[in-house]
């Protein structure tokens, strides 16, 4: 009985969305005061009854009821509590239900939380979010439904989940994720409510900003700790692995990458409207494109294990109506997209524009090597694979220009430059000259050669260092002392030095693990010595190391580095008794600031010796470190006192000012 | 600076060339569409057939023990000297399930299949073995999927076609059942010979 509850909301739901798509929408025709305000209630209940479904759906999952087939099918009587509730969304049917709900969540919110917008704006935008919902809920009831019973032959017990998917880290990763990608969807809605309405203003950008900034930090965030859980996990000692669905994260941040940045543009300075429209369906577009390859099963990859042609056609056919749509009115609209304000070659606004350009530029790279095989393919010119050979090529060349433009952005001035360009460009000069030092000085100094690609990956992190500094030097020191100036400095200036700084971490962590990771795989006995990297591995002792719920084996190392102890390592593999048996390699890392050692317990051979993996990683940690950075700046930036709607005039004034 | 702002006129202003600017504008549109047609064509595809990058290559070393006898190890050996298929199985998965009937049926016709566990338990491995029929000659045991990473196995059931050099000549992602085999799969085993 519960589950039809959830399936009934679902479907109540859904009518829901179909009022809220249609109904403040002619209100907003024929400006009727009662349909315009019925967007908001709308939006609400449709949030409730999809809680309501996604409730149910877990309590089917944590109560074993296997008379659902989507819970036989994912969970098994055995499985710890925190798994059952993951498993919710460990298949297809679950994650898209959560995908919905995502969408619910972000409907709501912006019908709560956007007081400061005229009611018939926010009519528009939540009639556009509500078709969206039309299409990802008619897709969960007609070709998807969770809800769907194995009555009367009901399973004694459950398949199980499959034992890769059973991680810790895929407790939060996709619901991050999908907090990302569906929050595009609000700058979507933005967009199209203001072509529609044939008003593109620069209220517009504001009060599309600090959704699209959430969304962004969500995104960044989710991916980041895919990455982290990837190393951490997998025991490959890898980070980032250009696989498709991780590119089908990656191309909706690029896009919605460049779009805070043309977004910040447009509200400040009237221009790159048309630019950031196209944006905003771009960054949505490509997280549905991203669910549609995750879903359909087109591309085969590590993380997709539904692909039904059935589903496949009706997200074609949603993506078609969605994006094709709105590119449709995009094309036919845009003429009324009106830029006002004028920019000369040495302004903010071209280097911005430059670099939003390098980003679609990357955005494209990652498309059409994720596409390529399968164009390809279907060319009938036979099979290729795009490797990591390929991306970390292009991406290589690509990352010079983008820092570059990057570092010299923020220091030019809105709309033109003073007349004489010399002091900035002896300033620059200066900048690059300590850079090219530093990044020569880094590899001097933690390794035994310099390696020209990491010292240019290097040099371009220290540029965006040490260019940022100098920014926010001038700026605070530009009417007053530095120490008062500093401190009078914006939160969403602080956004941007943070944003940025993140990257360069970013480069200074991919350079060196990139150029510098060392790996082995090595067969060792007990008692064996190898020396890695400067360090001296001592495996110690293997023994069994048995825990309350799991057995296993636990190998002990001894680090020495130059004669001196530095520390021990435990690497384990473990098999847990309730939690489906599944071996799980616990990775003895040792972290540290400036590198990680690892170590990967493998199978035991032959000889009572043991297959081992050694990794040492420089500098990895600020791959991570880099990602957290650039979102608290995005926090930051949505912190900022001109997004609190309620000082709605105050905001005003404070913007224009900035002007 | 004059001749840049020219150039970046037509993204700006929108008054003359309008027709032109349309034509821009629908650019996006137009690549959408491609890309969809392709989307769509690639939706009818065989997904499963996977390009691997270890197709053409050797089987790799390996050490690992015989499912039904724990004591038994086995290596590369076992996977050479004459044609084979190599299934990757494993009980937590629903559509090795569908698979074992027709994997019985192949090897009541001669097809030489080695089976490898993977990420399972021994103990329910077994039972399922005893209860469904055991298609295998040889049943490796890769509980840690140690194998299954370099073979790189991207899931459950994956089958490699290992012609009698041990060179992987083929990978196939998803069950077997009559219609592929008879389809293609029979004739890249026979081409193995």
């Amino acid at each position: 009985m519960i589950p039809e509850i959830g399936h009934f909301s679902l479907i109540v739901a859904t009518a829901l969305s179909f009022l809220l798509a249609i109904y403040p929408l002619i209100g907003a025709k024929i400006n009727h005061p009662g349909m315009i305000n019925s967007a908001k209630p709308l939006a609400i209940m449709q949030f409730l009854l999809m809680s309501l479904s996604f409730a149910v759906l877990a309590y089917a999952f944590a109560t074993d009821d296997f008379s659902v087939g989507y819970v036989a099918t994912n969970s098994n009587s055995l499985l710890p509590i925190q798994y059952k509730i993951s498993a919710v969304w460990g298949g297809h049917e679950g994650s898209l239900l959560l995908w919905s709900l995502t969408l619910a969540i972000w409907t709501a919110a912006v019908a709560v939380f956007s007081q400061g917008i005229p009611k018939v704006a926010l009519a528009r935008v939540l009639s556009v979010m509500g078709m969206i919902a039309i299409g990802f809920n008619l897709f969960i009831l007609l070709t998807s439904n969770p809800f769907d019973r194995t009555l009367p032959y009901l399973p004694l017990d459950g398949n199980d989940l499959n034992p890769l998917l059973q991680d810790i880290g895929l407790i939060f990763h996709p619901p991050m994720l999908y907090m990302g990608y569906v929050g595009f969807s609000v700058a979507f809605a933005f967009a199209i409510a203001a072509l529609m309405a044939g008003r593109l203003d620069s209220a517009w950008a504001r009060w599309s900003r600090p959704w699209t900034l959430i969304a962004w930090v969500f995104l960044t965030s989710g991916i980041a700790l895919g990455s982290w859980w990837a190393y951490y996990e997998l025991g490959w000692g890898g980070w980032w692995f250009w696989d498709p669905v991780e590119n089908s994260s990656f191309m909706p941040w690029l896009a919605g990458t460049a779009l805070i940045h043309s977004l910040a543009v447009s509200e400040k300075r009237g221009v790159f409207k048309s630019w950031t429209v196209l944006l905003s369906i771009s960054a949505f577009s490509l997280s549905l494109l991203g669910t549609f390859l995750v879903r359909s099963g087109v591309l085969v990859s590590v993380h997709a294990f539904a692909s039904d042609p059935a589903r496949g056609l009706f997200i074609l056919a949603f993506l078609i109506a969605v994006v094709g749509g709105s590119l449709l009115l995009y094309a036919v609209k845009g003429s009324e997209i009106k830029s006002r304000g004028k920019y000369s070659l040495f302004s903010r606004e071209t280097f911005l524009l430059m670099n939003n350009v390098l980003l679609i530029a990357a955005l494209l790279v990652v498309l059409i090597g994720t596409l390529l095989p399968l164009v390809h393919k279907e060319l009938g010119m036979g099979s290729i694979s795009i490797g990591v050979p390929f991306f970390n090529n292009i991406f290589f060349y690509m990352i010079i220009p983008l820092a570059i433009a990057l570092g010299v952005a923020p220091l030019l001035r809105w709309k033109k430059q003073e007349a004489d360009l010399r002091p900035l460009f002896k300033q620059l000069a200066v900048c690059a000259v300590a850079s090219i030092v530093l990044a020569v000085a880094l590899p001097a100094i933690f390794a035994d050669k310099i390696k020209i690609v990491a010292v240019v990956g290097f040099a371009l992190a220290f540029w965006v260092i040490i260019t940022s500094s100098l920014e926010v030097y001038i700026r605070a020191t530009h009417r007053h002392s530095f120490v008062s100036g500093v401190t009078k400095l914006g939160r969403s200036h602080w956004a941007m030095v943070l944003g940025h700084v993140g990257l360069a971490m970013m480069l200074i962590g991919i350079s060196a693990t990139q150029n510098y990771k060392i790996e082995k795989d090595l067969r060792m006995l007990p008692g064996d010595e190898v020396v890695f990297a400067d360090y001296l591995f001592e495996f110690e002792r293997i023994g069994e190391a048995n825990g309350s719920n799991y057995e296993g084996y636990k190998a002990v190392f001894n680090i020495s580095k130059d004669g001196k102890f530095e520390t021990v390592m435990k690497a384990e593999k473990r098999s847990y008794f309730a939690q489906r048996s599944m071996p799980m390699t616990e990775a003895a890392i040792d972290w540290g600031v400036t590198r990680d050692l690892y170590i990967a317990l493998g199978e035991q051979l032959a000889d009572d010796s043991w297959a081992i993996r050694i990794y040492y990683e420089p500098f990895i940690r600020f791959i991570w470190w880099g990602g957290l950075v650039m979102s608290i700046g995005g926090l930051l930036a949505v912190s900022d006192r001109r997004y609190r709607f309620v000082n709605k005039r105050v905001a005003k004034a404070q913007s224009l000012g900035q002007e | 600076m004059t001749d840049d702002e020219k150039k970046k006129k037509p993204l700006i202003t929108a008054d003359e060339k309008k027709k032109k600017q349309l034509m821009t504008r629908l650019i996006p549109l137009i690549v959408f569409l491609c890309v969809s047609a392709f989307l769509y064509i690639g939706l009818f595809r065989d997904a499963t057939v996977l390009e691997s990058t270890f197709i053409g290559r050797p089987v790799p070393e390996f050490a690992l023990n015989d499912l039904v006898e724990p004591e038994l190890q086995h290596d590369k050996s076992v996977l050479t000297g004459q044609p084979m298929l190599l299934n990757v199985w494993a009980t937590w998965c629903p559509t090795c399930y569908a698979e074992h009937k027709y994997l019985n049926e192949l090897a009541e016709d001669g097809v030489y299949i080695v089976g490898m566990n993977y990420k399972d338990e021994r103990s329910k491995a077994l039972r399922w073995l005893e209860e469904l029929d055991n298609p295998y000659k040889i049943s490796l045991y890769d509980p840690d999927g140690m194998l299954g990473l370099d073979l790189g196995v991207y899931g459950a059931p994956e089958t490699f076609f290992i012609d009698s050099k041990g060179i992987i000549q083929f990978k196939h992602v998803g069950d077997i059942n009559p219609r592929n085999w008879n389809g293609e799969l029979k004739a890249i085993y026979e081409q193995l010979k």
